[in-house]
Parts: C-alpha cells; structure tokens; sequence
C-alpha cells in the first residue's frame, strides 16, 4: 500500500493547499445531498431521446429531494461534445432540469467533478441548492472507438491504428508484470461485482460467472480479456446538494459530503506514471483530508471497475486493500455498464442508497461513511472522489 | 496590456506555408457517426411531417403552445402536455439572405433562413426553415408564408419534408 | 464568502493561423500571467481552463488534451463550458473555487486555435444545431446572428448604417493592442461596402476566426493582497442561460445576459450601473451585438444604444467606454480566449497599464460580458478596485 515509493511520488506534486485549507473551510457551510434521481441503465434506451432521460431523472431526483425545480439556484451538466455529436452540447442542457433562465453551466468532466463543483457553488455563496446531471447515450455514438481514438495526441498517438483498448492492455500487463494482482485476482473482481450486480435493479449486466469464464473470455487487448471491460449502457442521474440551512425539511436524511478531491496527471500517455495512478491517489488524498476521516471507517467503497483490473489499482491508490469489504456492492460499471460521465454519478447515487439504508438487496449493514472514486476513461489520467456521510 | 510586458507571443503563418510544407502539418479526418434516438416527441413530430402536417404540443398550466414539441414543458416541468397539430401557415418572425454556404462557399442566389411563427402555436412560437419561390428584397417581417411540402412518396420524417416556405398567395 | 481577485494576466497574439500548438499556445498565455505576478505553477492550487468546442481543435476531450500546457499537471483541473460566454464564465467558476474556501490560488487559461479545423473552421458550426430539427437544412453561424440582427433592428427602426460604427471604434481601438489581429482605420462607409455576408451583416462587422490564448491568475484574501499590491477583485459573478428553444424566444432583446448582470451587479452592490461602471467590455462577435449587449447589461436603455454610440459615449474618451481594448471585431475571436482577453483589459485598465489604450480618468469599477450558445447564455463578471467587503 503506502510506501515510501509513493510518498516520494505524491512529493512531486506540491500541493500547498492542504494548509490554508482547515481555516478557511471552518467558515464554509456544509453540504449535503438531499436528493437523487436515476433512470435504469440499459444497454439501449431507443424509446426516450436523451432529453427525456435526463427529464426522467430530475424528476425523480427533485421528488426525491422534496423540492420544485424552481427551487434550485444554479445547473451543471456533465458532458463531452464529441459524445453527443454536437457541438456546445452545453446549449441543450437547461430545459430538461426545468433550469431555463437559471445560472446553468457545463463541465466536462464525470459525474463527481461535477457534484465537487456543485458543492463549491454552495460554499461560496452563490446558490443554497444545485442540482448536477450527468447522462450516457452510448448506443447513439455509432463510433465510439473512433471517437476515443480522436482523444489520443494528434502526433505522437494517434497513429497507432489500434482499438483505443490497447492503452487498457498496456496497463494490466504492466500492471500484473509486478509483485501484485494476478490475472486471477482481476478474473475475480469480475465474478464478485457481476454477481453484485444481480441485486441492483439499476443495473443491466448482472451475472453468475465462473472463474474460469472469465479467464477464458477472448481477449481484447491481452491480457485484457473480453468479460474484464465494462459494456457500454445509457443511463442519466441527477444529484441534488443543498446547503445546511436547506436540509430541515427533507423527506430523507441529509447525506453530508464530507470531502472531495480531482486531480490529473499527464494526458500524454508516454509521460504519465504506469506505476500507480497518481492523480488517484492525489484525488482521494484530497478528500480524505478534507473529510478528516480514517480510512479504516469508510463502510462502503464504490471505485471505477471500467475495466476489472482498474478496480484493484484503483483501491490501492486509495489506499486500501482488496480485503476491505463492501467495495462495488452496486456491482461496479461492470455491471452497470460504462456510463461515461455518468458512471461516477451512478456510484454516487449508489452510496446515498447505501447510507439512508435504502439499498435493498444489497444493502451494507450500518453503512455511514462511504468513498466513490471515478475516472474519466481512456486515455485520461483524470479522477474524483467524494467521500459521504450519513446523517 | 501591461506596458511593462514587450514580448507577446504567438507566430503567424500563412496557408501557403502549410501547403507548401514548410510548417508541418498533421491530416485527420475523425469518424464521428451518430444515430440519436428521437425519442417520444420528436418522433411524433418527423411522423407528422412524413403525414404532411405540423405538431406542436400544449402545456395546460402554462396555456402555452409551443413547436417543435417537447415530452414536457421546460417553464413549468409539467409531462401533462398535450399534442396539438398546428396548420402549415405562418409568419416571418425574422429572416436573412445569407450569401455564403455552411462550408463556407460564396453563393449568388441568397439562401433566405427565416425564423417562421407558426399558425395554431402561440405567439411567438417559431421553427426554422428557408423561404423559396420570394424575391429576396420582398421579404420582411410580418410576411405571411405557407408550407412546400414535398410529394407524399418523396416525405421520410424529417423537417426537409417541408422544402421551404413560401408568401402566401393572393394575399 | 470570501474575496476573490485577480492578480495577473498574460495572452498571445491572436492570429488567424498560429504556428504554436494548443498545448503551446496555453502554455505562453499561462507563463505570462504567472510571470506577470511574480508565481510559479507550484504556487498555483487548482487549474481552471476554458475553451469551446472540440470540432476546432481537432481533439475529442480537448480539456484533457490542453491540461499540461495549462499547468493542470498533478493539480485538480477542471474545463468549463459555456460555449463562447466560456472566456467570461472560466474566471466565475475559478471565482467559486477560491470563494468556497476550498483553494487559495488559481490559474484559469483559455485557448483556442481554430485554424486547425479545415477546410474552414465556421463549417464546424453547422452541428451546434438540433441535429434532427435544424441540421437538415444545412444552418450556418451567420444565420443566427443576421437573424438575431434583423429582429433587433426591426424592432426599433435601426438601420445597418446605426450600427456600423461599432466596427470602427473597434477595429481603431485594436491598433493600440499589441495581439490585435484587425485593428484597422476605417469609416462607416468603409464597413458597408465591404461584401454582404448574410443580410444584414456585412463582413467588417464580423469577428474572424483565430487561434490565441490568454490567462489570468486569481487569488483570495489574504493571499491576494500579499502577492499583489494592486489586485483587481471580483465584485459581482452571474450567468445564465435561456432555453435552447431559440426559435421560441424573441431575439430584439437578450434577457439572459440582464439577468446575468443583475446578478452579478446585485452582488456588488450596484443599483445603477450607467451611472457606477466605468468602463464596459460586452461581448462583440458581431458589431450589432456589442449594442444588443450593452442594453442587456442595463448600460443603455432599451433600443438606445445605437444612439449612444453615435453620441461618442462608448469611445474610448467617452462617457462609459466599451470595448477600449478593440473587442473580438478588432483583437480577434478565438472564442474562449476572446473573453478572457476581456477580463485582462479590465485588470490592466484598471491598474493604468493599458498603455495606448487606457482610457482617461481611473476607471475604479467595470463589467465583462461573453455570450454563447444559440442566443442563450449571458456570463458577466464585475470587476473593481476596491475590494468588496472592507
């Protein structure tokens, strides 16, 4: 886990935030979800565009959350252009969260950066409630491996002609290469978050699978076999946050965040560290000590499992072992399918399911304090993490 | 700028150079193909076209008809909307004549766009599409224009099936 | 709510083809604003970068691709997007990274390098439309505007020659800009013989396309105070965005840039903002929209810009100058560096270090203002010297 090694990584990035920050977060109000809304992930979703899917989660979410829509004060949309085929997708956001007029604005970025930046907008003054949306339309991108491609350097990797996956495999192997996770042990994440994935009813791809299936599945980018990457699903979510003064009179409980954290390395993919996501461990470092809280009292994990040996990466640079339990109850993106921006969004949802009790099925016993960490996908290097706790 | 800053950067050059390959340039072309779900309104709305008519839709609460139609009203985030067709007649909210093609050819004959007010939608309440068969400098705002559609065999759904607008005869 | 400044700012030329990569040109733009404050990247906490649609570019995730030319490298970066109010919006959401508490420096960059896209960087502008209602018919950019234009003009009997004058201040004011890339000497008669585009658009009065970038580096108090002595804060932020449905909006009048302003003016306290703004720099892409923009802003009455305009107010020895550094028709357009150009005019302006282009007097409080999107998104910022509370 945390060895010195690392210590000497994370020293490369000076990161004087740290300091200043318990001061002047001590003025800050806290912040809380108050309301979730997701449509299930499907594979297709070729009956509702994808202004009525998002239309179908701020519906659910603003009930959710006990509110009209004409009590948020302020709109992020989560959103990538190439993804919807338009360009200033940031146009097409307002009407379908019933934002028309309202201070709206587009990131591109997942899911948690965009609930990150929800929360700095109630910190700062600005709003009481925000309301963050974030949506998937895979099935619509004919494309999507071009389109991937399209985001490698334009000189020194886009020439390599191959499925974009190859960055995936490239990964693993020097990932399993080193003194530690076996091919088995990323086998084995699959079998454990598809069999998850049976309880979720958001979930599309749940499974029973065997071992020995999964080590058998063709491989795609070797060692990376076909069973190890998360099919694509449509989905869209939209979180409401709320400032402390706003959660009296809520339905439920308010689901504090705690902490949050993103952070990216280097987006050309020679220059970036093989060794360990960095920007992982930076993105989860930062929430950790916004939140002052122990990892060892984290109740439920949800890290981006786009691909299965990612999962395991992804909690070492969290700084926790794969013995921990309760990671990916919901059954991970490989169950709930690659959400692009969403898939962050999902695990957040998720969480709040988990920390009001409410995860049937699945739930964690006394599930308070729960970690989500995502990735933006190949070939970024780009991750946030928010950590929650239950009222 | 701040005075004390003399150097600003930046290097300016010329097409010419590119093509004759003095500065190095990298082709790509991306493949970026889409098929995106029309979804519940839309889709009613390119049937409608394909039947020759136009459809917008009704929100109760707002008292609001609006076009090109939507599942829900975006003011009062209402579903209870209500599908109304609207006649293929309008008025020119505004328009231009536009000398230069979307890649950027320069053409003779303008393209007339106009922002159209449809009849039966509220006011206000307009779709794009070309004017045809008008004399350019004829067209104003507050023009009343009338609906080409193609032939019944030649309509697919799409907002083409209208092939431009025209001044309304006899008026 | 803490107070927020900024304390640097560096751009390049805009041009219409630059030699400098993306990365480059970030980079250039993000040194100078550090350099012009005395940092380093290690001083930086969060990395905030703008620019608009990755069609120009030529890169999926552009964001991605630009963070390490923006200094993004190991530090939490984020792209905002507004379409073209982006230049205007990047310093607002830097501005509520600092605000919260959560960071105390930041660098936003916003570049843009449009001449990648071939064979015309405008052709990429067809798919900002539905792409199911509108994309058929083959749209372009300058529809939108010349329709934009023609209804405003409609509505108050304005003639093209009422707002042909915009592109002269502009064009004139950008010969005292060292970036400028049309800065020119002409006259009313001039911008209407040149050729019609779309009626009633004529090509001077038409931002070009370019590549550039510009930078500013902003930090809350304390900090801003002890790394600058002369920190120009941010008073007031708002945005806002109208419904996508443009064609069900009436265009004379753009009410999301009034309701952006009037949240940023309510902010900074400003109750009447002909009288306490100093100096104004609204969005110009098109010579009409500079007026369309200062009436939203609530610096003209409805209809009466033009008025104004030919009265000398908006010079740059005028009354309330707008557009002093010579505005997109005059410095260049490449979209989301085009707005940040603006806030680094105000900064500079209001530090006296505009040289050629300063305008008389000390302008103590002034506005910024990028519009997007399909006539939709007004994003202002409230820029002044004196630091907001106490």
């Amino acid at each position: 886990m945390h060895g010195e090694g690392r210590k000497g990584n994370l020293a490369l990035f000076s990161n004087l935030w740290a300091e200043g920050l318990a001061a002047s977060m001590a003025t800050a109000p806290r912040v809380a979800i108050i309301g979730v809304g997701r449509t299930p992930a499907r594979g297709r979703t070729g009956d509702l565009s994808y202004r009525e899917l998002i239309y179908d989660a701020a519906v659910r979410a603003y009930a959710d959350a006990g509110i009209a829509h004409t009590e948020v004060d302020v709109f992020v949309s989560c959103a990538e252009d190439m993804i919807e085929g338009t360009s200033i997708c940031d146009e097409y956001t307002p009407d379908q969260l019933g934002a028309v007029m309202k201070p709206v604005h587009t990131i591109t970025g997942d899911g948690i950066l965009g609930l990150a930046t929800g929360v700095m907008q109630i910190q700062s003054g600005v709003a009481e409630i925000c309301a963050v949306e974030a949506r998937s339309k895979a099935s619509n991108v004919l494309t999507l491996p071009a389109i991937h491609q399209y985001a490698l350097d334009p000189v020194w990797e886009r020439h390599i002609d191959a499925h974009p996956l190859f960055l995936a495999g490239l990964e693993m192997q020097y990932l399993l290469s080193r003194e530690g996770p076996t091919d088995r042990d990323c086998a084995e994440v699959v079998v454990n978050n598809r069999r998850h994935g049976l309880r979720n009813p958001w979930a599309p791809y749940g499974a029973n699978l065997t071992l020995d299936e999964v080590l058998a599945s063709p491989p795609v980018a070797d060692p990376l076999k076909a069973l190890e990457v998360a099919p694509y699903s449509d989905g869209a979510a939209v979180i409401v946050l709320a400032s402390e003064s706003r959660t009296a009179h809520t339905p439920h409980a308010p689901v504090w965040v705690r902490g949050t954290g993103w952070a990216s390395d280097s987006p050309t993919v020679a220059t970036r560290d093989w060794d360990t996501p960095r920007a992982a461990q930076l993105a989860a470092r930062m929430a950790l000590d916004e939140s002052g809280v122990a990892l060892d009292t984290l109740d439920v994990i949800e890290v981006d499992d786009t691909y299965a040996y990612k999962q395991l990466q992804h909690l070492d640079a969290v700084g926790l072992g794969s013995s921990h339990g309760a990671v990916n109850r919901s059954g991970g993106a490989l169950s709930l399918g690659n959400l692009l921006e969403a898939s962050g969004a999902y695990r957040v949802c998720e969480l709040v399911d988990q920390l009001r009790g409410r995860a049937e099925g699945r739930q964690v016993l006394d599930a308070r304090r729960g970690l989500a960490l995502s990735w933006r996908g190949l070939p970024t290097t780009s991750y946030a993490c928010c950590i929650l706790e239950a009222a | 700028m701040s005075v004390k800053i003399t150097n600003w950067p930046g290097t300016e050059v010329t097409l010419e150079q590119i093509q004759r390959g003095d500065i190095t340039a990298i082709p790509y072309a991306p493949r970026a193909e889409y098929a995106w779900d029309t979804g519940v309104a839309i889709r009613k709305y390119l049937e409608a076209l394909r039947d020759g008519y136009l459809l917008g839709v009704r929100c109760p609460r707002c008292d609001r008809t609006v076009i090109p139609p939507r599942a829900f009203c975006e003011l009062c985030f209402s579903s209870a909307i209500e599908y109304v067709p609207l006649q293929d007649t309008g008025t020119v909210n505004t328009f231009s004549l536009c000398y230069v093609t979307w890649d950027v050819q320069w053409i003779t004959e303008p393209l007339v766009p106009a922002v159209i007010e449809i009849d039966g939608a509220s006011e206000g309440m307009g779709i794009l599409h070309l004017l045809g068969e008008v004399d350019p400098q004829a067209v104003k705002t507050g023009l009343r224009v009338e609906a080409v559609w193609k032939t019944k065999r030649s309509r697919q759904g799409a907002i083409t099936d209208i092939k431009y607008f025209r001044p309304v005869r006899g008026k | 709510m803490r107070d927020v400044a900024v304390i640097g700012a560096g751009m390049t030329k805009f041009v219409r083809r630059a030699q400098e990569t993306p990365k480059e040109l970030a980079f250039h733009a993000a040194r100078m604003a550090l350099d012009s404050c005395g940092l380093d990247i290690k001083d930086i906490d969060c990395v905030i970068h703008g620019t608009a649609p990755d069609a120009f570019d030529g890169m999926h995730m552009k964001g991605e691709y630009l963070l390490d030319g923006s200094g993004g490298f190991g530090k939490p970066y984020l792209r905002c997007y507004v379409g073209g109010g982006t230049g205007v919006f990047a310093p607002i959401c830097a501005w509520y990274h600092l605000a919260s508490g959560k960071f105390d420096t930041a660098l936003v960059v916003c570049e843009e390098k449009m001449s990648s896209c071939q064979p015309h960087p405008q052709a990429a502008f067809i798919s900002i439309f539905d792409h199911t209602t509108e994309r058929p018919l083959l749209p372009n950019l300058l529809w939108i505007f010349a329709l934009e234009q023609q209804r405003y003009m409609a509505r108050y009997g304005l003639t093209v020659r009422d707002i042909a004058p915009v592109s002269v201040k502009n064009k004139r004011n950008a010969l005292d800009h060292p970036c400028a890339q049309l800065g020119a000497d002409l006259t009313v008669d001039d911008i209407l013989a040149s050729p019609l585009v779309a009626w009633p658009v004529h090509r001077l009065m038409v931002s070009p396309t370019s590549d550039g970038a510009a930078a500013v580096v902003m930090a809350a108090e304390p900090k801003a105070q002890r790394i600058s002595d002369q920190p120009v804060w941010m008073q007031g932020v708002g945005w806002c965005l109208a419904s996508s449905y443009w064609t069900n909006r009436d265009l004379y009048y753009p009410a999301y840039v009034e309701q952006a302003a009037w949240m940023a003016y309510k902010m900074a306290g400003v109750t009447e903002p002909r009288k306490q703004i100093n100096i104004a720099e609204p969005y110009d892409p098109f010579a009409y929209k500079e007026l369309h923009h200062l009436e939203g802003l609530q610096l003209a009455p409805k209809g009466k810009a033009p008025e104004l305009l030919a009265q000398g107010v908006f010079n740059r020895d005028g009354d309330l100058p707008a557009c002093p550094s010579g505005g997109l028709l005059g410095v260049g357009n490449p979209i989301a560096a085009a707005g940040m150009m603006k806030i680094c005019e105000l900064f500079w302006q209001m530090r006296g270090e505009a040289g050629k282009r300063q305008v008389p007097g000390t302008p103590e409080r002034g506005v910024a203002q990028a519009w997007g999107d399909l006539m939709q998104v007004g994003t202002v910022t409230v820029m002044g010297t004196k630091k907001p509370h106490g």
